[in-house]
């Protein structure tokens, strides 16, 4: 126990020093601490009521809020995706149910440790953080880290916290270039004078990491994955029509998300997004407008419903007066996924897009972003965007 | 003499019940003499081969044994004694402290084919047509030359009878090459009375499958009531001990019953039987016939008739069309079912206990069906099966089949028996079975028939016929004892389930513990207790729903269950004791090892946090 106590200690010193260097350089270091109180006190009270159960000769049980396509609708007046409220009862004496249970337990604690030392780990880090054997077996407490990450989940919607809040972040994803400037942790970033590299978006993007400072852009162009954004980059797009240039990588990462929506909030400037002519391209679409089905819980946070689909359209094919090199036919799997995305009910009532994606079935191919370079290199950031642009030409 | 031979044989040959008068049959038929029947037929007798040969000497000299003790209301104490007297010749002894055999008789009873008190009558024995023996001893004669040699010895007060047989195959007559009495043999019989056959064959003796040994262990197993001592050629004496010290009960002899008999054996009977009346012909010779029956019979039969007939009419006077009308009036008639008192089965725990002292199983399970009937010969069918323990796992399960309590070796697969257990839907009692085939598994099932006439496909009795009536008491007894094997097997994997879930709880509710003594400062010692509590009860509220839930015997009432017998010891990997499962006194000895484990836990977090 008296070991316990000193390592206490100077966990408490070490964030001391810290808020004190915050404090001098930003704003929020006094409210990060507030919300890691909280935390800390709904992991308790959770880690309590399994306690009291368990005393009191109940069977022990945790309420965990469903996260999946049944539990989650649409709600149309905010036009984001939410959490219904159907939760299922994880119990320690159900055989189904008890190990993880107890991995529950285990990444509470984790958690708890680490918001207490102040520091942040990886999901993997996570994984190890509450990894050993179990006493008297040879069963470890986790097998995989996937296991680790699903308990996570469940903990972040049992206790309504967020993944950042229990001071654990996702590999980071995505890049951000142009005219604003962010300041990370403490450090100062000028995101105009990035390079050909970008400014690599944090997996946490909460106000106590990152604040905004000194943005004069007009808008927030979101493409696909970083060749496209490289091709805007070079040809200097963002300096040229006064925007912020931000990738994700395929389906973007909460981080990215998280800093669209409040760049989005905050500044009050309009987002764009450039994808692909498929499915994918579609849903990358609908997770960054209304949120993703599995974090239906964090849309409120992460959602920006008014959010705008630039292309690839699948009639630019005709209009631009592409080749046939660039279709890539439809295969069953896109065919049966542009289905479901059509009758998603955020989609139900948009007639423009239903038009969308039944044009791309009809037209039987799909199109990636890259395939304007057939036309010119600079296509894409020099003609195809600035006429959609001036046009107001988008996808709603 | 050699009349009744033929008569007899041709009975045989056309292989129905009853009498024969020779008059009617002989006319056109020329003298056979029996050892040319025999040289020919000897495959018919279960003489095939010499391997099979020494093994059909051993089982009729062994049947004629338990059915002379049985009879004469001696527990059996028999001997078989097996010596190689070179490569393929044997010297065969039997010995059984039976009631003796009366000096005038020995001849014929072992010098004569088809003589036998057994033939003639409906009550269950082991033998049937009164060939084993003397088939045995006219088969060494003829492989070997050497005669029958008969030690008998009838009464405390009188010396053993010796006598050297040999049999006149032409006249199927017994020649007594010499005969004295021998006080010296007494010591063989130390009960007083008994028998001693010694038979010279040819014949080859193989350990294995439908070997002496087989057959020998199987009897054991169907008359747990016998002592059989078995010394192999190898001079290996194998003892197989009495599991019960009662006497079965004594087969009472039935007349036939009307339902029972074909026309051409009404016919005969009608032609030999000594009533004068039809009405007196109808009860005399049947049974369940009686007066108002026999009136009835014979209205129907006149209805039938062209001539007249009526319950007075003289037997003699009826033809061969009246017969006919006769046997039609019979199938119509509603007769009521034989009296099947007549039938001694082997009984259930009988049968447990051979089982049990034979077969290193675990769970053991009888079931013995009331008596029925097929075609008015009364029946009835027991099944006991063995289940586990040291039996081989991947095995097809072994049938042991008896008939009167006779082991069936040889022809398995054409046996009624075999299709009731491949008929049988194991699964459904937790075993795997292959599409029409046997289910595979540690599994000994025994189907024992007991009947005053068991129908074999063969004269050498290797297969029981199938009657769909036979199959079906078969199937029903096996899926008794299926019930009471899926009982016990659902009952055991439940046990391990359950420990299985104990045991789950029980790792994670350490980690628990120390979670929630971190997280909420909860005394993590009582906090492991209080869960371990919850656990075991709950763990056992679900071992008794799993009972509650349809499950046909729950788990007491299997144990009480007089018909299944189960060995906790040779259960695999040491299920835990059922009993024990639920006593209050786990909960102190878990909680020892609590406080270990939480030492330990302590020492190792300190460890890490240190690290």
């Amino acid at each position: 126990m008296a070991k316990k106590k000193t390592t206490k200690k100077t966990a408490k010193k070490t964030a001391k020093k810290k808020s004190s260097r915050k404090a001098s350089t930003g704003r929020s270091g006094v409210v990060s601490k507030q919300r890691d109180k909280e935390t800390i006190g709904k992991i308790t009270s959770l880690a309590q009521s399994v306690a009291k159960d368990g005393l009191a000769q109940r069977e022990p049980s945790i309420e965990i809020p469903i996260r999946s396509v049944s539990n989650m609708k649409y709600n149309a007046r905010k036009r984001i995706l939410e959490m219904g409220s159907s939760t299922q009862h994880r119990e320690l004496f159900n055989v189904g149910q008890a190990r993880k249970f107890m991995q529950m337990l285990l990444v509470s604690k984790g958690c708890r440790d680490l918001i207490e030392a102040e520091k942040t780990l990886s999901l993997r880090g996570m994984y190890y953080m509450s990894l050993h054997t179990i006493e008297g077996t040879n069963e470890k407490t986790f097998n995989e880290q996937t296991e680790s990450d699903g308990i996570l989940e469940d903990l972040e919607v049992t206790i309504d916290g967020l993944r950042e809040e229990l001071h654990v972040f996702a590999k980071k994803r995505g890049t951000m270039v142009g005219n604003i400037t962010v300041v990370d942790n403490g450090d100062e970033i000028d995101c105009r004078r990035m390079g050909t590299g970008g400014y690599a978006i944090p997996s946490i993007c909460e106000p106590s990491v990152i604040q905004f400072k000194d943005c004069n852009a007009d808008f927030i162009l979101h493409v696909e994955k970083d060749t496209v954004w490289s091709r805007f980059n070079e040809d200097r797009f963002w300096e040229k029509h006064n925007c912020i240039l931000t990738e994700g990588s395929g389906q973007p990462p909460r981080g990215v998300r998280r800093l669209l929506h409040r760049m989005h909030k905050e500044l009050d400037i309009p987002v764009y997004c450039l994808l692909d002519c498929d499915p994918w391209g579609h849903y990358i679409y609908s997770v960054i407008k209304q949120g993703s089905i599995n974090l239906a819980f964090e849309s409120q946070r992460m959602a920006i419903p008014d959010a705008k689909f630039i292309g690839i359209r699948a009639e630019d094919y005709d209009r631009c007066k592409l080749t046939s090199d660039v279709k890539i036919a439809l295969n069953d799997r896109d065919i049966t996924r542009a289905k479901q995305i059509m009758d998603y009910p955020w989609f139900a009532d948009k007639r423009p897009w239903k038009k969308e994606i039944k044009t791309m079935l009809n037209n039987g191919f799909k199109m990636e972003v890259e395939s304007l370079i057939t036309k010119d290199i600079s296509y894409v950031s020099e003609v195809y965007v600035p006429q959609r642009l001036k046009d107001g030409d988008f996808l709603d | 003499m050699p009349t009744t031979t033929r008569k007899k044989k041709t009975a045989r040959k056309g292989s129905t019940s009853g009498r024969v008068t020779a008059e009617t049959l002989a006319k056109g038929q020329r003298e056979i003499s029996v050892s040319e029947f025999f040289a020919k037929n000897r495959h018919l007798l279960g003489f095939d081969n010499p391997r099979k040969a020494l093994l059909t000497a051993v089982k009729e000299a062994v049947d004629n044994a338990l059915d002379a003790c049985e009879e004469a209301g001696i527990l059996p104490d028999i001997h078989v004694r097996l010596l190689q007297k070179d490569e393929s010749r044997f010297k065969l002894t039997i010995r059984d402290n039976g009631p003796g055999i009366v000096r005038s008789q020995i001849e014929s009873i072992f010098g004569k084919l088809l003589y036998g008190s057994k033939f003639h009558r409906m009550k269950m024995s082991r033998g049937q047509q009164g060939i084993g023996i003397s088939a045995a001893g006219m088969y060494g004669l003829m492989t070997t030359g050497k005669p029958v040699h008969i030690v008998s010895k009838t009464s405390r007060r009188k010396p053993p009878q010796d006598v050297v047989l040999k049999i006149d195959t032409s006249k199927n007559r017994a020649e007594v090459v010499s005969e004295k009495e021998d006080p010296k043999k007494d010591s063989l019989f130390p009960g007083g009375t008994g028998t001693q056959v010694m038979i010279e064959l040819e014949g080859r003796y193989q350990k294995g499958r439908q070997s002496i040994d087989e057959y020998l262990e199987q009897t054991a197993i169907a008359n747990p009531h016998a002592q059989i001592t078995w010394v192999t050629p190898t001079n290996e004496t194998i003892e197989f001990p009495r599991a019960v010290e009662d006497l079965p009960d004594e087969a009472k002899e039935i007349k036939p019953h009307p339902k029972g008999i074909e026309l051409g054996t009404l016919i005969q009977m009608l032609e030999r039987t000594e009533s004068k009346s039809l009405s007196a012909f109808l009860q005399d010779e049947f049974s369940r016939v009686g007066q108002r029956k026999a009136s009835e019979l014979a209205k129907t039969a006149d209805k039938l008739s062209e001539k007249t007939i009526t319950p007075r009419t003289r037997v003699s006077q009826l033809g061969h069309a009246e017969a006919e009308c006769l046997y039609k009036a019979i199938q119509e008639a509603s007769i009521m079912a034989p009296p099947t008192d007549c039938l001694v089965p082997i009984g259930s725990r009988a049968l447990l206990a051979g089982l049990l002292k034979e077969v290193q199983a675990e769970f053991f399970a009888a079931a013995t069906r009331p008596p029925t009937v097929y075609r008015g010969n009364p029946f009835q069918m027991e099944v006991a099966i063995a289940f586990g323990g040291n039996l081989g796992a991947d095995e097809s399960a072994r049938i042991l089949r008896f008939a009167n309590r006779v082991p069936l070796l040889y022809q398995q697969s054409a046996c009624s028996s075999f299709k009731a257990v491949v008929e049988t839907s194991w699964k459904n009692y937790g075993l795997a079975q292959p599409r029409n085939s046997l289910p595979v598994g540690p599994l000994v099932v025994l189907v024992h028939m007991a009947s005053v006439w068991v129908p074999f496909t063969s004269e050498s009795k290797e297969a029981i016929a199938d009657y769909d009536e036979i199959r079906k008491e078969m199937k029903l007894a096996l899926q008794e004892c299926g019930r009471k094997l899926g009982t016990y097997l659902r009952r055991r994997k439940q046990m391990k389930k359950q420990s299985e879930r104990r045991g789950i709880f029980e790792r994670y509710i350490g980690e628990i513990a120390t979670s929630c003594h971190a997280l909420a400062g909860t005394d993590q010692k009582k906090l492991y207790d209080a869960l371990l509590k919850q656990a075991a009860r709950k763990t056992k509220e679900a071992d008794q729903k799993l009972d509650l839930d349809g499950n046909v015997v729950g788990a007491r009432k299997l144990e009480q269950d007089e018909d299944v017998i189960i060995l906790a010891d040779r259960q695999p990997n040491a299920a835990p004791e059922p009993d024990g499962l639920f006593q209050d006194d786990l909960v102190p000895a878990k909680r020892k090892r609590t406080t270990r484990k939480k030492t330990k836990k302590k020492s190792r977090k300190t460890s890490r946090r240190s690290s």
